[in-house]
């Protein structure tokens, strides 16, 4: 195995090595746009059909939560950059630092995420038999991290979109079923990124990473900056429709 | 023979840091702009920031820009063949009329959800 | 290095491949692209007999009108079956894993792929997905069709689909990586002087395969994802009584699945167009256009998808873009056909085995290429879609064109990966005889689908049965033929002629090397200063050239 930045046999050189990696790299992340292609794609699609439905589901979504999370997943790729900035310029120590940092604001993350999750659990969200999108609006003791006030805006909306939508809950599903998928999808993304950048940092405490070999850096950042993007696009599509209302 | 890469360009940390401000910039804009009732083009306002987005984090994150030209062809090809998923299958949706002249025809729901088999 | 010796060689190199690490282990956790080749080579050829055992049981099902063998059920799961297994596990892999892994490196002067350990596991990841196929259909089996509709699949089938779906998403994940060591391979690991118009057709024909394996095999993996998670969960993606939409299902699977036709074909004509220029001694006709081709019709074949869904009631303008596309996707590949016969053309023309599987792969794969344009042409569609036209159409394409191709290739290249030669004159027989079956059985396919039999019934009306019966019977005839490559190829690998470097002899850096080749392939890397095919210039090959400037057929050998 690749202990101190060795030239592997197919190779000639360490710069067709580091080619050949990052060039597969950004096929890889190529073939990442079109497997989240097909979940847009079946979002768009639904979108388009039931707006009505997916209005009611993004407004049931929190936007602190949501824009929380958007900052600290930008903030994660600007510490991976500098992670991958300093291999470039030998401060190894640095390297450690930015890697942890990464990985940590990862883990707030997937905190914020579980408590979305259980929130939508605890909310009859979940698609599935128990799902019902009227669950809190009905419920008002069963929900009791929804305010009054909300749930009175709550109301107004649904009764409006089921005026639109007699099938307003079954379409509500397919929103939450699109939620589940994309963010989902994403977040096991993350965690295969969290097991690599973990990877890494063991690494570079090792004091692998150097100058001249930086390639694990490198590519494991392509991939989480990858990530980052998803969420980028996922950020506004699920929780930015028909917020105004 | 194989194609060389260029010297490592070494991306400055001051542009780094620049770059993700503008980016949570972006994000305050992009929910800001999300309580206003823009009808039909918040999606396009939304979707337009959000590429914006991608595109920084693209050229400067991901060091596209200091990049060779290959790389670059990568990028737009994905992006192109994710167009052609997106658009020409909506194509189908949005061009339907069905026998009465009536635009876009969906299947009709039934109330009852069937029994579900593993 | 010269096939010219003034005595035939007798023994095989003292080091190769294959003699140099002994051990189930040394195989298993090999990271030799040639090695990796073979263990593709025994997998997919058990699919091959899994598919074809489903083959069976259809073609003797449909003996009879009345359908007296199988029950509907039992039908279902023999014709899906049967798609499954050769599509996913048989014709996606067959010459990009096998002929591809193995020769690609030794066709750029390289000593591996790029990355070995990523083909090594792509061989474990479609294992792991045969898998699970392989419980679906023997825990039940799958009769939904290979195309999986929702929501037949996804809500009322009573057969193994969760399994089967699995066992198909992870063999895609085979298919991605090595796609993506290919063309990660070609851009990075040429040897010095192996310009991108240097390279065989061969290579060109996988870098085109291999674009659309990374852009087409991400969205069925997607596609099978959210059907499954349906299938599992109840969720309603395609599902019409909680809102979901058929259709997106179709457009989803049929985005990869045209797309994968072209990952079956593409490959059988790089090697057609390694065949044919070696066997009449002439370079290939137009290689700059042959090469931009294959492109072509990989970034076309992404264009044309909705041709499969003429009558599900989509958007009349979509059907006339799609189908105006699907014609012109077919320029292309007639391109190819026409300079393949140019290549023919004032060459010296020799019959050997492979050249036989070129011939047929020629007239087989035009025929099929042409019926094409009947269910690309909207009117006609309506009257063939889903009728026995269809089904002789495709496998025109996939067992007269891909499947010839393979066995082209395999015989091909067969003294280079054993280093012994297959028996000629029984080869030049089994040839004609899967020809003549081949012809047997899908010919008057053709007709029955013309004359309205539908696809996937397990009855048909009574008039239908001559021709069923000789499709039935021409299977029979077409097993032979496929039997007897199976047999004489292994007894070849054992007990055959030694072969020496380039016994036929052709063109390419591959044919420079001992057979079988060292495990690093080259001793010394090559650096390349010929043009490919370029019969004239190549003395070390041992033809001789006339002074009309063709090329002898036959070298000192």
């Amino acid at each position: 195995m690749h202990r101190t930045g060795e030239l592997y046999g197919q190779f000639k050189t360490l710069e067709q090595q580091k080619e050949s990696a990052t060039l597969g790299m950004w096929i890889f992340l190529i073939t990442e746009v079109m497997f989240f292609g097909g979940i847009m794609l079946t979002y768009a699609t639904y979108r388009h059909f039931y707006y009505p439905a997916f209005a009611v589901g993004s407004n049931t979504l929190s936007l602190k939560l949501g824009g929380f999370n958007t900052v600290v997943l930008l903030a994660s790729s600007f510490t991976m950059a500098m992670a991958v900035w300093s291999s470039q310029v030998g401060k190894k120590t640095l390297i450690s630092i930015f890697l942890l940092l990464t990985i940590t604001l990862g883990f707030v993350f997937f905190g914020v995420k579980y408590v979305e999750y259980s929130q939508k659990f605890h909310h009859h969200l979940v698609p599935g038999k128990k799902f019902d999108i009227f669950y809190c609006v009905n419920n008002p003791a069963s929900c009791p991290d929804v305010d009054a006030e909300e749930l009175m805006e709550e109301s107004k909306l649904l009764e409006e979109a089921k005026a639109a939508d007699p099938d307003l809950n079954a379409h509500a599903q397919l929103y939450y079923s699109a939620y589940f998928g994309m963010t989902g999808l994403h977040a096991l993304h993350m965690v295969i990124g969290a097991g690599l950048l973990f990877w890494l940092f063991t690494g570079s405490l090792a004091g692998k990473f150097t100058p001249q070999w930086n390639t694990p850096v490198d590519i494991v950042g392509l991939y989480w900056h990858f990530v980052d993007i998803v969420w980028i696009y996922l950020f506004p599509l699920l929780y930015l429709i028909d917020r105004h209302k | 023979m194989s194609e060389q890469e260029h010297s490592e360009h070494i991306v400055s940390p001051g542009i780094y840091l620049a770059i993700i401000l503008i980016l949570l910039f972006l994000t305050g804009t992009t929910i800001s702009a999300a309580f206003v009732n823009l009808g039909r083009f918040n999606i396009v306002v939304a979707l337009a920031i959000a590429t914006l987005k991608a595109t920084l984090v693209v050229l400067f994150f991901m060091h596209a820009k200091y990049s060779p030209k290959r790389t670059k062809l990568i990028i737009l090809a994905g992006i192109f063949w994710l167009a052609l998923l997106l658009f020409m299958t909506l194509s189908d949706y949005i061009t339907r009329v069905d026998y009465r002249g009536v635009r876009f025809p969906i299947s009709q729901v039934i109330h009852q959800l069937p029994a579900q088999r593993g | 290095m010269s096939a010219t010796a003034a005595t035939p060689v007798k023994t095989l190199p003292e080091h190769h491949y294959l003699n140099a690490t002994y051990g189930i282990r040394s195989w298993l956790l090999t990271v030799d692209h040639k090695r990796i080749a073979l263990l593709y080579l025994a997998s997919v050829t058990l699919f091959f007999f899994i598919g074809g055992f489903f083959a069976m049981m259809i073609r003797l099902h449909l003996l009879t009108p009345s359908g007296y063998l199988l029950s509907a059920d039992t039908y279902n799961r023999m014709f899906t079956m049967h798609g499954v297994a050769m599509i996913f596990f048989f014709l996606i892999p067959s010459i990009p894993a096998i002929l591809g892994n193995f020769l690609i490196p030794l066709m750029i002067g390289a000593k591996d792929l790029a990355f070995p350990k990523i083909n090594l596991l792509s061989w474990y990841v479609y294992v792991v997905g045969a898998a699970f196929t392989l419980y679906s259909m023997v825990s039940g089996g799958l009769d939904t069709g290979w195309t999986f509709y929702t929501p037949l699949s996804t809500v009322y089938s009573n057969s193994a689909v969760a399994p089967a779906v699995i066992g198909v998403f992870i063999t895609g994940f085979s298919s991605i990586l090595t796609g993506l060591n290919f063309l990660v391979t070609i851009h990075t690991m040429r040897a010095p002087g192996m310009t991108w118009f240097r390279l065989p057709m061969f290579v060109w024909a996988h870098y085109a395969t291999s674009i659309v394996m990374i852009l087409g095999t991400p969205v069925i993996a997607i596609t099978l994802a959210l059907a499954g998670m349906e299938r599992l969960f109840g969720l309603g993606f395609f599902n019409p009584a909680m809102g979901g939409d058929p259709i997106l299902f179709q457009h989803l699977f049929w985005f990869y699945s045209h797309p994968a036709v072209y990952i079956m074909i593409l490959p059988a004509m790089g090697v057609i167009s390694e065949l044919i220029p070696t066997f009449a001694r002439k370079q290939l006709f137009g290689y700059h256009f042959v090469a931009a081709a294959s492109l072509a019709i990989a970034v076309i074949g992404f264009l044309v998808w909705t041709h499969h869904m003429f009558l599900t009631g989509q958007s009349t303008y979509a059907a006339l873009a799609f189908s105006f596309l699907t014609f012109l996707v077919a320029i292309p590949s007639a391109v190819k056909v026409f300079n393949w016969t140019a290549t023919l053309y004032g060459g010296s023309i020799s019959f050997d085995t492979p050249m036989l599987y070129a011939f047929g792969f020629l007239g087989l794969f035009l025929i099929g290429g042409l019926t094409g344009l009947f269910l690309g042409c909207l009117g006609t569609d309506i009257h063939v879609h889903d009728t026995y036209f269809v089904v002789a159409h495709f496998h025109y394409i996939m067992v007269g064109g891909a499947i010839m191709g393979y066995l082209g290739g395999l015989h091909f290249w067969w003294p280079k990966m054993t280093g012994r030669m297959y028996p000629e004159w029984i080869a030049r027989i089994a040839a004609l005889i899967l020809f003549v079956g081949f012809n047997l059985t899908f010919f008057p396919q053709f007709l029955l689908g013309y004359l309205g039999m539908p696809r996937r019934y397990h009855v048909y009306p009574p008039e239908f049965q001559v021709y069923n019966v000789m499709s039935t019977a021409g299977a029979s005839i077409l097993a032979i033929g496929y039997l007897m490559p199976m047999i004489y190829l292994t007894w070849a690998a054992f007990f055959g002629k030694v072969a020496g470097n380039n016994p036929w002899p052709a063109t390419g850096l591959e044919w420079t090397t001992q057979s079988p080749p060292l495990t690093e392939n080259f001793e010394v890397t090559p650096v390349v200063t010929w043009e490919p095919y370029d019969f004239h210039h190549r003395p070390d090959l041992g033809l001789d050239v006339a002074a009309n400037g063709v090329v002898s057929a036959h070298g000192n050998d």
